[in-house]
Formats: structure tokens, sequence, C-alpha cells
């Protein structure tokens, strides 16, 4: 059998995977084995798929994912810290042919966000929401988030999430899912090749329901975050697995189709 | 027309594609007028009522950037709450106008008239170096007249421009002549005139990115260096005011909004006395008629800054004047309209005699 060169692999007939070209070729700057670098690409993978990217705004949040348009091939404007939803809503309303989403974390948009969060929901925008639920403030060093378990240890709960002391972790999932606004809600995870897969087919669903103008989409990943939970990445993972999914199961949570 | 009124009517017409606001009085008339007269039917504008002030400001910032003409309105603890906002459009360079209908504080004070958010117009009010335009109409014709001068400035400049008006010029009726109906931006248009705006990244073109942040201090200093320099420049450019009775005048009074309306009172009063007074009206607060202040410290023998407040705008005449003449304030506080006699008092006992 005769060798297979470099130039072999390189034909376009033998390419099995390329980055998509909506992302840029800026290194990402998140930590080794993050899940925001996953989901950045599905994300622009779907834009992709569906041809839009002349026509699609997104929205960064104040987080890890602040320079998400630094990676993102689009146009894009940086929000203030949880007030994606409102710059969003104004977005979409002022330029209704156009595709609109906000990529957010779990501090942004469940704890100095939840009022933009909740409203831009029960309006019922027609945009999509990614919201990374990591458990924790990563890009200010690993600080309680609203999301944070009972008994889980961040800089400012170094103990342990006591419940009766600093409140329970918030399901905005569950919550946003009760507002007549949204119309398809569902909690994902990009850890593993299946789940990646299947939060891709999340996040093209919520963006065919803006295409058709169906409502407010919301596609939660529970992501881990290595460096806050002071874990490295397969050990992150695991945790994740054995106490973030319990407590946020995966699955769809509406849909209305 | 009420002032609110005139100014929600001339947002229409200048051509306005989203106004975004929440409701507080003395400025609710602008929402409840843009609302009765279904602008979505009669230009295709957007008007929604957010969540809060935080969430209007932000909508504005979206709206902005992507190169349409938008607005907010909102009276003073309405707009202490949109700081971080009208910080982050300064730091993005976005366009857009504010109105501010002020009444009385600090905390939930009074919903009557005031002049005391003049240190947070001009000064500053969110966080960083920046500065906005900022417009003081004395008249429901001004207050029509503003909102399109506004969304002009914005644009020129692309930075936030404020009308700092007060709960007195909001609710007054007056008679105004009104423009005519100015078409909202085209798409092509928006693409020509504001090549920055989010309007979606095509083939043709590196994408679009609007944003405050820059975590390269070298690079985040330059964007300081050039904000200065658009601030520098609409000091030379912009600087607006009125004189009114000032080629012969002994004495000055300085005032701007409602207080300006009440001065030209007091200065009819004195000059029949026999005192000759005039008044400088200064119509932009930032950039500040600094120029002509100082000139006339030359001509007067002493100022007196008449405002609704305990004494801001008195900080920027007495950097203008130095200590040439001297300078006074009079003002009422809490809601108060300071009345013809008290000014002319004042003007007598604290400059004249004193
Ligand atoms: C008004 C304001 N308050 C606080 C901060 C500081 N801050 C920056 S990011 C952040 C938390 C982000 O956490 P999350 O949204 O969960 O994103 P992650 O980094 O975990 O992806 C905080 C509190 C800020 N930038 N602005
Ligand atoms: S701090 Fe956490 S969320 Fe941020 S990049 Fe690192 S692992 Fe990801
Ligand atoms: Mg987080």
């Amino acid at each position: 059998m005769a060798e297979i060169t470099k130039e072999d692999i390189r034909k376009p007939e033998n390419l099995i995977y390329k980055k998509t070209d909506l992302l840029t070729d800026k290194p990402l700057s998140y930590c080794p084995g993050c899940g925001h670098g996953t989901a950045h690409r599905i994300v622009m993978e779907v834009l992709e798929e569906m041809d839009i990217q002349d026509k699609t705004i997104g929205i960064a949040p104040v987080g890890c994912s602040v320079l998400a348009y630094e990676f993102m091939n689009i146009d894009m404007q940086q929000a203030a810290h949880g007030r994606a939803p409102a710059l969003a809503t104004a977005v979409k309303r002022l330029n209704p042919d156009k595709f609109v989403f906000t990529y957010q974390g779990d501090g942004d948009l469940a704890a100095i966000g939840t009022a933009e969060t909740i409203h831009a929901c029960n309006r019922g925008e027609n945009i999509v929401i990614i919201f990374i639920n990591n458990g924790i403030y990563g890009m200010t060093g690993g600080q309680m988030a609203p999301t944070t378990l009972p008994g889980m240890k961040s800089s400012t709960s170094p103990y342990g999430r006591d419940v009766h002391m600093m409140g329970n972790p918030l399901k905005m999932t569950e919550l946003v899912a009760q507002l007549p606004g949204t119309i398809y809600v569902t909690r994902q995870a990009v850890h593993t090749p299946a789940n990646v897969r299947k939060t891709k087919k999340a996040i093209r669903k919520a963006f065919e329901n803006q295409k058709l103008n169906k409502g407010l989409s919301f596609v939660e990943i529970v992501s881990n975050c290595n460096s806050g939970w002071k874990m490295n990445p397969v050990q992150a993972n695991e945790w994740m697995v054995e106490n973030m999914f319990p407590f946020y199961p995966l699955g769809d949570i509406k849909v209305n189709d | 027309m009420k002032g609110n009124e005139a100014f929600a009517e001339a947002a229409i017409r200048a051509g306005a594609d989203g106004y975004f606001g929440y409701p507080i009085t003395p400025q609710s008339e602008v929402m409840e007028y843009l609302m009765a007269e279904k602008p979505h039917e009669r230009t295709g504008m957007v008007v929604l009522q957010a969540e809060s002030e935080v969430a209007a400001i932000n909508m504005v910032y979206g709206g902005a950037a992507c190169g349409k003409r938008v607005l907010t309105s909102s009276s003073s603890p309405g707009i202490s709450l949109k700081q971080e906002g009208i910080s982050y459009i300064a730091g993005a360079e976005l366009p857009c106008v504010i109105l501010n209908v002020v009444r009385g504080g600090p905390g939930l004070g009074t919903i009557q008239p005031s002049q005391s958010d003049y240190f947070q117009s001009t000064k500053g009010g969110g966080h960083g170096d920046y500065r906005m335009i900022v417009l003081a109409p004395s008249s429901v014709q001004e207050m029509a007249d503003f909102a399109r001068l506004g969304f002009d400035l914005a644009f020129k400049y692309r930075n936030p421009v404020l009308v700092l008006s007060d709960g007195a010029i909001g609710q007054m009726m007056e008679k105004v002549e009104l423009d005519e109906q100015r078409p909202r931006f085209t798409e092509e248009e928006i693409i020509k005139n504001t090549p920055w705006a989010t309007t979606g990244k095509t083939k043709d073109r590196e994408r679009n990115i609007i944003t405050s942040l820059d975590l390269d201090s070298a690079k985040q200093e330059l964007h300081n260096h050039a904000l200065q320099a658009k601030y520098k420049l609409m000091q030379e450019q912009e600087t607006r005011f009125e004189m009114i009775s000032c080629e012969d005048a002994d004495y000055l009074i300085v005032a701007y909004g409602t207080s300006a309306r009440i001065s030209q009172k007091a200065v009819d009063l004195l000059r029949a006395e026999g005192i000759r007074v005039g008044l400088l009206r200064p119509i932009t607060l930032f950039p500040f008629p600094t120029e002509i202040i100082s000139k006339l410290a030359d001509q007067v023998k002493g100022i007196l800054t008449v405002e609704m407040s305990a004494g801001q705008m008195i900080e920027d005449v007495k950097l203008a004047v130095g200590c040439r003449v001297k300078v006074e304030h009079f003002g009422r506080m809490g809601g108060i309209i300071p009345s013809p006699t008290e000014v002319v008092e004042a003007m007598k006992t604290k400059i004249i005699g004193g």
C-alpha cells in the first residue's frame, strides 16, 4: 500500500473536519478544557450551516466570554454586565429581519441580569439566549454564583455554600420555562461528543425558531470551570456529571412546536 | 403643547427609530404621547416600555450600536439608574439622545422642578473620563428643537447628547412650531453613514464590534486621548449661549433653563430701576460658554448665578471668571422655583450692595 502523504490528507475530498470560518484565527483565551470554547464553536457552526453570518448580531456578556467577539467572526456588541437581553431586545425590534442572540454566563444572566433575562423572556422577544452555567463566577476568580450548588466551595463560600446563610441556587431555566414568552427551553452540556451533537441540534432549533418568528428560545449549557472549581479538566467533567447534572438535569424543559 | 409632548412629537419628526423608557414623574407624558401617537404606524418607529431605566438605557445602547436614531427619557432618580449605561455608550462612542426632566433630590426627593443634576450631567455622572453634550432648553420650543439638534450632534460626534430640562419646562404649555417629518434612515444610509454599526457582517468587510473594553492599557489610553480630543472639538465648535441686554451691562446674571426665564424678568425689573443688568444664558452646559463669560467678567462689576440648586453651575462660572469680579449664587431647592423679585433682592444684597 502506498504511503499516505500530508498532501493526500489535505485534499478536499479527504477532509473530515474543518474549523468553521465563523471562528476567527485568534487563539481562545479560555483555560484548557473549558466548555466556553466548545460552546462558541457550535454556535458558530450553526450560523454557518444556516448561512446567516451576514444577518446575525451577537451580544457578548461580562464574564469569561466577554471577549467572545474576538473569536466569533460576526458583528457583535459587548454589553454591560447582565444587560445583554436588553440590548438584544432593541437590536431585534429595530431589525426584525436580523438574527440576534445573547451569550451569557450564570452570574451575568441569573444574578445581576435577572430582571433583563426574565422580562425579555416574558415579552417573548424573538431572540436566542445561550446560557453557560458553570456554577461560579469564572472571570473574577471563582466567587459564588446564584447557581453554585449547596455545599459547593467557592472563594466567597470557602466552607461550602450554606443555603441558610447564602440562599439557594437559582434554577433560572426552569423559571423562564414558566413564562408564556418562551417557546423553547432546554438544558444541555458539551463535555462529550454525543452531548456536543445534542447541544448543536438544540441551538439549531433555537435559531430556526427565530427564523419562524416563534418567540424566545433559551438554551442552557451546563459547563465546567476547572480554574474556579480548582480541578483539572478531567476531574471537573467527572465532578460536573456527578454533582451538577443531578441538580441541573439535562434535556428539554419546554418545547412549543 | 406641553414641553414633554413637544419633545416626543419632535423626536418622531426627527426620524427617530426607537424610544425606550420607564415611567417617572414629571416626564411620563413623553412615552404616553408616543404610545398614543402610534409612531409604528406613522413612521415605523419602535416605542417600548422597558422593565426599568437600566434596561431602557441598555436598549438604547443596542439600538444605537445598529446605527439607529434612538432615545430615552427619564427624571432624576431614573437618570441616576442609567449612569452605568451612559458611561458604556460614551465609551463605545454611540450616538443617542437622553432627556432628563429634572426633579428635586437627593433620593426620591420631590416631583417638583429642580436643577440639581448639573454636576451629574456635565461632570460625568457615570464612571470614567467622558462627557456628553448637554443642551438646556428654556422653552417648549427648545424642547422640540433640541430633540432634532440632539440627534444631529449625537451622530456628528458619535456621542450621547443629554437634553437637561426640568419639571417646569416639561409640564409647561406653550405654542410651538414643529419641523416637517424627516424620514428615518434607510438600511443603505445606515451602512453608508455609520459604517461602524453592527448590521450583519457581509463578505466585503471585516466584522463590526461595538465595545468599550480594551484590556491593553496602552490602547485604552489612546482611546481616552481620542475621546478627549473629541470633547475638545465639541468645545471649539458647539458652544451655544444667548445674551440678553449684555451690551451695556454693569452686572451680569448667568442662568439656564427655568432659572433663565425667571432671571430675564428680574433683569427687566432691575433695569426699570435704572440698574443695568444683563443675562447670559448657557444653552450648552457642556461645552460651557467659558470664553464669553470670561470676556463679560472684564466688563461687569459682579456676577450672580441663579440656579434651582445649592449652586452647581457657579463652579464653572468661577472657573471662567477667576478672582476678577465677585461671583455669588442665588437659588432655591426642594422643588421651589425662585420668583423674579427674589432674584432682584439677591442681586442687590449679594452683588451690588455686597
Ligand atoms: C457592574 C459590574 N459588577 C461586577 C463586575 C465584575 N464581574 C465581571 S465578570 C463577573 C462574573 C461573571 O460570572 P459569570 O457570568 O458566571 O461568567 P463566567 O466568567 O463564569 O463565564 C463579575 C462579577 C462587572 N464587570 N460589572
Ligand atoms: S475561569 Fe473557568 S469559565 Fe473562565 S475560562 Fe477558565 S475554566 Fe473557563
Ligand atoms: Mg459562571
